[in-house]
Formats: structure tokens, sequence, C-alpha cells
């Protein structure tokens, strides 16, 4: 079903809430990957404000669909997202990174709830996915296992062995994403370690491939629609997007992969993300 | 679908005809038929880690992924995540190195219930030559958070280690060789537990530590010097290298006040060094040696003639034992008086 308007505005005031939430809490981490965490807006609130079938007050429920979030430096912006579904109080933010803190840059899935896996290190979570995809066909679980992926990350070989596993065991319960904000640390992707034509490359691999723009909700949905109803295998979604996207001085800018936020640039940030979403 | 384990079939097993992997294998399939949530996975080598035993008899449960170790150690996180224990077992080499990272940042970070079984380990497969050889694992293995490290000494105990550790909570490493290597143990008929050294033979002039397949050239070794030289030579099987055993360790140090550890094993960072940060710990005087590979990636060879050459065979132990014997240590009569 496509979206509904009513659906569409709530999903862009959730995500206009939530990429302020991610300002806040850089700014009290004192530092993050807010590039990458703004890039994934949109796919983190389309899967958790509309498809996944969770319960944020029994984090282990062994029927919940699964999130893998491999680009694991997205930490700072997934949990946010984790505390507004009401898996933790959204204060214990105020904590991220300090120490002894349960909340570091990449997420401990044995101490954040909502966490499925402990990421960080790029290329491990698609594996962990295929494997999660895996239990949940042998234990007849109807769930759906989702990994995000970051475009960078695409060059670490065991993406593409897992991608092989995944077309290999013709695992429909596995969907992929890739927040192809084409940036690394050191620059372009496609300069650093050219993927494209990325699409092909996971078609070749024995996906089904989709491509939308990934900051665009009609699009972003109706795919995820698309790959949760596809059963002769995994489905990937490629989503297009902008790193730092919302933040004007940010958007496009490699350097905003990790920083940190004063207090004259929060004010700034915000006002953008404002602008954004056409608020003041 | 969890079901207690008790009265093992695989103990009519004949321990002379199968090898350490064939053991496990049964006993893992033994497992499987009381255990719907054990899984197993390999990386092409079903047949030559004998885990493909599994895969017969549960091809529902068993994955063959290809030759792609990190991938495949990735897989069996998710696995373990999705409830299920895996049982993961290709060569050493590529556990420990190849998949070092899957293994320690998916499983042993996430403390997941994965059992590793690592064959071909140390210089089993000496004639491939340093592409196979594995004298590193031990050492990697012990430095990740979490894991326990078991080198079993033969088939039999290689089929205790792994009925014991499906109860065991997190991950496990079970280090086998080649599985040609001849017994220590007659039978089954011991007690086993993980993390508790079992002594071979009782002894107070000299205590050898060992761990896998030397440990019976070891206990022949003190056979010899009881009936030779009228040493009273104690041998530790020290199955469990982590958490290890330290009261054993302890002791041993105060009967004796010689210890010789041997093991198939870079003689950095594995049994021998463990052995020694709990004797330095302890902070008595003890006569001390390893027998291992010293540090350098051994030549290619039949793995009797490498245990020859690094005296990890009945010979070399003798020697060192009757090396070890000529050394002085500070002996003080008041044991809790020395620093």
């Amino acid at each position: 079903m496509p979206l509904s308007e009513k659906e569409f505005k709530e999903l862009t005031e959730k995500a206009h809430q939530i990429r302020k939430d991610v300002i806040q809490t850089v700014v009290w981490s004192g530092g993050g990957h807010v590039g990458g965490s703004l890039s994934q807006v949109e796919i983190l609130v389309a899967l958790y404000y509309k498809f996944l079938n969770i319960k944020p007050k029994e984090p282990k429920w062994a029927d919940r669909d699964r999130v893998i979030l491999s680009k694991g430096h997205g930490g700072v912006g997934y949990a946010p997202v984790l505390a507004d579904k009401g898996y933790f109080n959204k204060s214990l933010l105020k904590d991220f990174n300090h120490t002894g803190s349960a909340f570091g840059m990449h997420l401990d899935s044995l101490k954040v709830k909502g966490v499925d896996a402990s990421t960080g290190s790029l290329g491990h979570g698609l594996s962990i996915a295929v494997g999660l995809a895996m239990g949940a066909r042998l234990a007849k679980k109807k769930y759906v296992t989702y990994c995000i992926m970051g475009d960078g990350e695409l060059a670490e070989g065991t993406i593409w062995e897992a991608a092989m596993s995944a077309a290999h065991y013709k695992l429909n319960n596995l969907i992929g994403i890739v927040d192809k904000n084409l940036l690394c640390i050191d620059g372009p992707t496609k300069d650093i370690m050219n993927i494209d034509p990325v699409d092909e490359k996971w078609k070749a691999f024995g996906w089904k491939v989709k491509t939308v723009n990934g900051h665009d909700f009609y699009e972003l949905c109706n795919a995820i629609e698309q790959a949760i109803a596809y059963k002769d295998g995994p489905f990937v979604i490629i989503a297009n997007t902008i790193k730092g996207k919302g933040v004007d001085f940010m958007e496009g800018v490699p350097a905003w992969h990790y920083g940190g936020i004063d207090a004259a640039k929060a004010k700034k940030a915000l006002e953008s993300i404002d602008r954004m979403y056409g608020k003041k | 679908m969890e079901e207690q384990i008790g009265g093992l079939t695989w103990t009519v097993l004949d321990g002379d005809k199968l090898t350490a992997a064939e053991i496990y294998g049964e006993v893992l399939t033994h497992l499987g038929t009381k255990r719907s949530d054990i899984v197993a996975l390999t990386a092409d080598l079903a047949k030559s880690t004998k885990i493909g035993k599994f895969g017969d008899k549960f091809p529902g449960r068993f994955f063959n992924v290809g030759i792609a170790e990190q991938n495949m150690f990735g897989i069996a996180s998710g696995l373990a995540l999705a409830g299920f224990i895996p049982f993961v077992s290709t060569f050493a080499v590529f556990t420990s190195m190849r998949a070092a990272e899957q293994v320690r940042t998916d499983i042993c970070y996430q403390n997941l219930n994965c059992k590793i079984i690592a064959t071909h380990a140390g210089v089993s497969f000496g004639q491939a030559g340093t592409t196979h050889h594995c004298t590193e694992d031990i050492a990697i293995m012990r430095s990740f958070a979490n894991m326990t490290v078991i080198v079993p000494a033969d088939g039999y105990e290689t089929g205790k280690a792994v009925q014991a550790c499906v109860d065991w909570k997190g991950p496990v490493y079970i280090r086998i060789g080649r599985g040609f290597e001849p017994r220590v143990h007659k039978d089954d008929k011991f007690d086993y537990k993980i993390g508790k050294a079992r002594v071979m033979r009782e002894g107070t002039d000299l205590t050898i530590i060992a761990c896998g397949a030397p440990l019976v050239a070891a206990v022949d070794a003190a056979d010899y010097l009881k009936k030779n030289d009228k040493l009273s030579v104690r041998v530790i099987n020290m199955h469990t290298i982590k958490p290890i055993d330290r009261e054993v360790i302890e002791k041993a140090v105060k009967d004796t006040r010689r210890i010789i550890t041997i093991e198939e094993h870079n003689i950095m960072g594995g049994l021998g060094s463990a052995v020694a940060e709990i004797v330095a710990d302890l902070g008595k005087g003890c006569a001390f040696k390893r027998v291992g590979i010293p540090d350098e990636f051994a030549p290619v060879g039949y793995p009797e003639d490498l245990y020859s050459h690094y005296k990890l065979d009945t010979n070399g132990i003798i020697e060192s034992v009757r090396e070890l014997l000529g050394k002085e240590y500070e002996e003080d009569e008041d044991w809790e008086d020395e620093v």
C-alpha cells in the first residue's frame, strides 16, 4: 500500500525530531559520527515507525524483526531512535561517549536495549544478519532481518562473502539497505575505492535490487514494502543519500564524518534542520 | 527443546581405530539427536574436519558455507543470536588468523554460545607447510576475553570436551590435531571438567605440564624416568588453557619446585606462557623450562619427525627433564616466608 499523506506527514515530523535529537546527542557526547547519522535518518525512521514488528518493552521478544546496523558508527544516530521508541530513557543519552557510559560510539548489544548485534567493525554486519535470517528459517520464525550498510563499507570483502551466501541460501527474510551517502572518512567513495555500478554488483551476486532516494519516504517505504513481499531471495535497497543531510554546513563535507559541535554550531545546525522542514 | 545430556552411546567407539576428529564427529552427531538447538558449520572442510558426519545425519542443521571463514564465523554469531548453539569447524590456522576478528568481535565480545573445533593445529599437518601449520592459536585465542580454550590430548578427551562445552556458557575454542596422534587414554572412563587439570602421574621431583598430542609422550617419559632414573615425575594434563587451573600449578611449584611445559605451539603465548604467568604471580622459586616451537616457522615434515625435532617426543622430554634436574633453584625450607 502506498504511503498515505498522513503517514508521510508523521514520518517527516519524526525525522525532523530525530535529526534534532542526533545533533543534541552529538553535543552531549562531545563529538560523534554526525554525517552518517544524518544520512541514515529516513531509513531508520521508515523502519522503526512504519515497518518493524517489535516490542520495545520486551526487547528480547523472540519473534521481533531484527535490525543490524552494520555501519556501526551510526550509533549516535541510532540510539536516539531507540530511546524515542521507548527502549530506554532518552536522558541516558546525556552520557553518550562518556567514561563508564553504556553508550559508546558503536553500540554494544549487551549494554544497550534494542540493539540486536554489536557492530562497529565494518563488513561484519551482513554475515551476522545472514546467520539471523538462517536462524529464523530454521526456527520457523516469521521475523525479517534488516541490515543497514554504508557505501564505503562495501569495500570490505566480507560483505561480498555474505552477499554470496545470502543468495545461495535464498534468504527471502533478509533485507539489505545501503545508505549510499557517497563519502568515506578520507573523501568521496568513488575516489577512495569506487564501488559503482553497485546495483549491478548486488544483482550479479543474486540479490533483487531497488535504487531509491534515501531521503524520500514515498520511495523508501515503497521499496521496503516490495522487499518484504519479495519471496525469491534477498533484497537490497540502494538508498541514495546525502552525508550530513539537513545541516547545510555538513552536507557533502567529508570532514563531518566525525566531529564535535559547540553551542554556536549546534544552534546553526538546528536552525538549518528547521529550515529543511520549512520551519522558522 | 533443550534436554539434559546423559548416557552417551559414543563410548562404544573404538579409540584405536578412530581419529580425534572422527570421535568428535560421532559425539556431535549424538548430541545433535538430543539437542535440536545444535547446528554445525564448516568452510569446505566437512570431510577433513569430520563435522560432515553431523551434516550427514542432520542436513537441515548443517551449513557448508564455502571457502569463506570470516563469513562463516559471522553467520555463526547470527545463528547464536537467533538462539542456536553453532559448532564451527575448520583448520586452526584459518580460525585463529583469517577469521580472528570475527571470532573476537562478533562471538567473544557478544559472549555468544558458539563452539569452535579447530583442527590440524600445531604441526599436525606437517607436510603442508607453514600456510597450514598453526603454532599461534592458543596465544591468540586466550587473549580474547570471554573465550574458553581447550586442548584435548586425544580422541576420547576430545569427545569429553565436545560434550562438556555444550552446556558451558559462552564461546569455546577446542584445538585438535589432524587426528592420527596416539591416544593417551585407554577408554573414556575418566572424569572430565573444563578448567580442572588432570594429574596423569603423581610425582615429587619435577612436574611436566602438557597439553594436546604431546601429553602421551610426557606420560611415557615419566614412566621411563621412574624405571630407569628412579625419578618421581608428576605429569599434569592441562587440557584447559583458559580458564587455567591455578591451584594445580601452585601445588606443583610447592611440591616439586621444577616445572617443564610441553606444547605443540610457539613457546611464546601458549601453555608455557600461561603457566609461567601463574608461577611468576606466585613469586616462589621454581626451575622452569618451556618446550615447544621456539618462535620460528616449523619446517615441512611428518608430524612425528617434527615432534622429535622440537623435543616433543618421549626422548626429547626425557632429555629436558634430566637437563632441568641439573639446574639450581633457590631453595628455602620456609615456604611461607619466601617472597
